[in-house]
């Protein structure tokens, strides 16, 4: 193939007359069963997309119910199980059903083979079934959690949840069916980024996109077994009294705390950097600039998942652990700080004298750049021991972590969502509502999260059913941003049903982008491209001169 | 056997490639990636299991010495050699697939899946003989001979990890048994076409790998 008939099919030339030959993904079989049978990535990603949805919705709901509760001090709505039980099963939903596969299963999915130039993922039929591995899981432990629940916490501590007589057995199982899931799907994205790249994608032409899906697919891969054997020892544990963390038998709490941790701490950034590499995209385009330092950008993900093996102790800083291990993984941690600044850094060198077109998905870069920057720079704080001896386990450590796992996490889902929508479905949205929730959203979060950082720093523990009465104002406060969080959300799912049905028909660049995923038609044939394999020559992020709107076949 | 791969066993197989990979070759590189990943995974599970017998071999020495003189060290090391050698016939396997010997494969796995069921009936009588004396993990521990601290952590461990090894071992017996059959009835492995043979023993060199670790770890030390 030469570079310029290649040009061709990458560029908009011929696609017209080939249109009504290749019906798009959607339309492509419309039976039931094409679609629960499917091996097309984007039919998957959205079978995806449909499931992480509804257990965002389940875990949110918890997420009120708790907020509620702690809306006085004393009982409100539920007894003090009801409320251990209704935290652990929030926990539980929003970071293994939902935070975990969010980006990756549904935007990784759907979008890495397109933005790679291959027709599919390098194993397809795994990648179905890494989704009804999920359902497993998923069913397997919510019956547990309906039938007796789990009072642990998501974090599972031993010897409490060996000895609880809540169910811990089916949780666990389910939760390590889950993480099948998540290796699955990490190996399929790791092998197509080797095998399945389009001629003249070098690594280094690769989206940051993928750069960020294949730095956390390492971490899915490695991590993941760790946790697997964890939750099977815990559970038989559990069942028999094998006694392997049971210091009455001689067994070792702290061990299982360094190998939950092990795992752990490097899947907050199998939940986080797929969010950076959402919001690289997203930066270029809406900027209209090439990122600036793409290859900084690039590293940085595989620094992140690098050192993120290494940081696990600051969740033991009070665990007994020597000064000297304490010291070392404070510094480490800190490392891990540095390469997120590394990007936060690059993206405004970015945005910087850049044409913004201020849309919605750059709403939510925005507020995705003060959540990343305030959760990181809290993290810091916890890093340091002195610091983090006071804050542990204080609402402080929520706030923290729900800043930058569920601000700069869902600023990027719903950055994605709005991002890729005419992609997915070739449709566009009211811009205007938009911008609205995006708003709402964004003060909502900080309504919830700002008044517990303070909470934590005033002494409130975290998990407590009760509080003593001088606490109630900032958690009333607390409850109060959570419901208008609730009500943006409410208002996205109203008008992205509208646009799913309503909404004009997006054209194929509706954002006039140079990402790779937008030269294929909005939404794509089965196969991604009309024609043969397309090859890209100039860079995903290549924009000339963000003045001129320079795109050949904008819309 | 003949030497010709082609005359041996009729027609050169047919070497399928899935519409969306560029060439044959591609596809081969994407399966042992893979692969390569998946049992990259597998030695991580096992990992963690070897961190927690570190860390208890360091509390418990002296329960850990006796505990690992208890075992059997003879049955342990005929079933060392049995893996070991089961490892060497599923890799002859290959080569056979690699020439299209077909029933060369099946015979080879046929081997492997022989000597696992005798590593199998070997673990068994070991089990057996603990489950009798009550050399047991945690609370079923009801040996009166050894009564050091940490003792029954040693057998949990010991469960824990052979049990998980001989799961292993039942999977990796499936695989094969696929392979095998495919070979026999339809003989459709040739040069082009032996993933499915090579993947299959790559996973039984995994199983033989990590039995080769904990074999020194339990029984020798
Ligand atoms: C980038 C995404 C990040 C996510 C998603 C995240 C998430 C979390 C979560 C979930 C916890 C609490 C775990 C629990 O006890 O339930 C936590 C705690 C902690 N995080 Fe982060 N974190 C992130 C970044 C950082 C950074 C950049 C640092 C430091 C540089 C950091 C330092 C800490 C520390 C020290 C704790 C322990 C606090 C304590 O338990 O006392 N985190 N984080
Ligand atoms: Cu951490």
């Amino acid at each position: 193939m030469t570079p310029s008939s290649s040009l061709d099919t990458a560029g908009a030339a011929p696609h017209g007359e080939h249109h009504d030959h290749h019906p798009n993904y959607l339309v492509d079989g419309t039976t039931i069963k094409s679609w629960l049978l499917t091996v097309d990535h984007k039919r998957i990603g959205l079978m995806f997309l449909f499931w992480v949805l509804l257990f965002f919705l389940v875990g949110g709901i918890f997420a009120l119910l708790i907020r509620i509760e702690l809306l006085t001090p004393g009982p409100t709505i539920m007894d003090a199980m009801t409320y251990n039980r209704t935290f652990t099963l929030h926990g539980l939903v929003m970071i293994f059903l939902f935070m975990i596969p969010a980006i990756p299963a549904v935007f990784g999915n759907f979008m890495l083979p397109l933005m790679l130039g291959a027709k599919d993922v390098a194993f397809p039929r795994l990648n179905l079934a890494s989704l009804y591995i999920y359902l497993a899981g998923a069913v397997i432990a919510l019956w547990g959690m309906l039938n007796g629940g789990l009072d642990t916490g998501w974090t599972f501590y031993t010897p409490y949840s060996t000895h609880t007589t809540t169910t811990v057995a089916p949780v666990l199982f389910g939760a390590f069916i889950i993480g099948f899931s998540s290796i699955a799907t990490g190996i399929n994205f790791i092998v197509t980024c080797h095998t399945m790249r389009a001629p003249g994608i070098t690594w280094f032409k690769m989206p940051l996109f993928v750069w960020a899906i294949y730095a956390t697919s390492c971490i899915q891969v490695l991590a993941t077994p760790v946790i697997g054997l964890l939750l099977v020892l815990v559970t038989v544990e559990n069942l028999f009294s094998f006694g392997m963390f049971d210091p009455a038998r001689g067994g070792d709490p702290v061990l299982f705390q360094h190998l939950f941790w092990f795992y752990s701490h490097p899947a907050v950034y199998i939940m986080v950097l797929p969010a950076f590499g959402v919001m690289s995209e997203v930066v270029s385009t809406f900027s209209r600039k090439n990122i600036f330092g793409y290859r900084a950008v690039a590293y940085s993900s595989l620094g992140i998942a690098f050192v993120g093996f290494f940081a696990w102790g600051h969740h033991m800083f009070v665990s007994g652990q020597s000064t000297f291990d304490a010291g070392v993984f404070g510094v480490l941690t800190m490392l891990v700080g540095v390469f997120t600044a590394i990007k936060v850094f690059n993206w405004i060198g970015t945005v910087y004298k850049g044409a913004v077109d201020f849309k919605t998905p750059f709403a939510y870069f925005c507020g995705f750049l003060f959540f990343t920057v305030f959760g990181g720079m809290t993290g810091i704080a916890l890093g340091t021991v002195s610091l983090d001896v006071p804050w542990h386990d204080t609402y402080f450590v929520v706030a923290h972590f729900h800043f930058i796992m569920v601000g700069a996490t869902i600023m990027a889902f719903l950055a994605a969502l709005h991002y890729w929508f005419p992609k997915m479905f070739g449709r566009t949205y009211h811009e205007g509502w938009g911008l609205v929730s995006a708003a709402l959203i964004i003060l909502g979060f900080n309504a919830t999260f700002i008044p517990q950082f303070l909470l934590g720093n005033n002494g409130m523990p975290r998990r407590y059913y009760d509080y003593p009465e001088r606490f109630q104002a900032l958690n009333v406060a607390s409850t109060a941003g959570a419901s208008l969080l609730a009500f943006g959300f409410i208002i996205i799912a109203l008008y992205l049903a509208y646009a799913l049905v309503y909404g004009k028909a997006a054209g194929k660049n509706p954002w006039r982008s140079k990402g790779y995923e937008w030269q294929s038609e909005s939404p794509p044939p089965t196969h991604n491209f009309v024609g043969p394999q397309p090859t890209f020559p100039e860079e995903p992020h290549f924009y000339v001169d963000p003045k001129k709107a320079e795109v050949p076949d904008a819309v | 056997m003949q030497s010709s791969a082609h005359t041996a066993e009729g027609a050169a197989p047919v070497p399928r490639l899935a519409a969306h990979f560029a060439s044959l070759e591609v596809q081969t590189h994407a399966a042992r990636l893979g692969m390569w990943l998946f049992l990259a995974t597998e030695i991580l599970l096992f990992a963690g299991l070897f961190v927690c017998y570190g860390c208890y071999r360091f509390l418990y020495p002296e329960a850990w010495a006796e505990g690992s003189r208890s075992l059997n060290l003879m049955m342990g090391t005929v079933n060392t050699v049995v893996l070991i050698t089961s490892s060497l016939t599923a890799a002859l396997a290959v080569h056979y697939a690699r020439e299209g010997k077909n029933k060369m494969v099946g015979i080879m796995f046929a081997l492997t899946l022989l000597m696992a069921i005798g590593f199998l009936v070997i673990k068994y009588f070991e089990y057996h003989h603990k489950f009798e004396i009550g050399t047991l993990p945690g609370r079923y521990y009801t040996y009166e001979g050894m009564q050091q601290p940490g003792i029954a952590l040693y057998f949990t461990v010991y469960f824990c990890s052979t049990a998980l090894h001989a799961f292993h071992v039942l999977i990796g017996m499936g695989v094969l048994t696929v392979a095998m059959i495919r070979a026999f009835t339809k003989a459709d492995f040739g040069p082009n076409n032996y993933t499915m043979v090579e993947l299959g023993s790559m996973y039984w060199h995994l199983v033989d790998l990590v039995w080769i670790f904990l074999f020194p770890m339990l029984y020798l030390v």
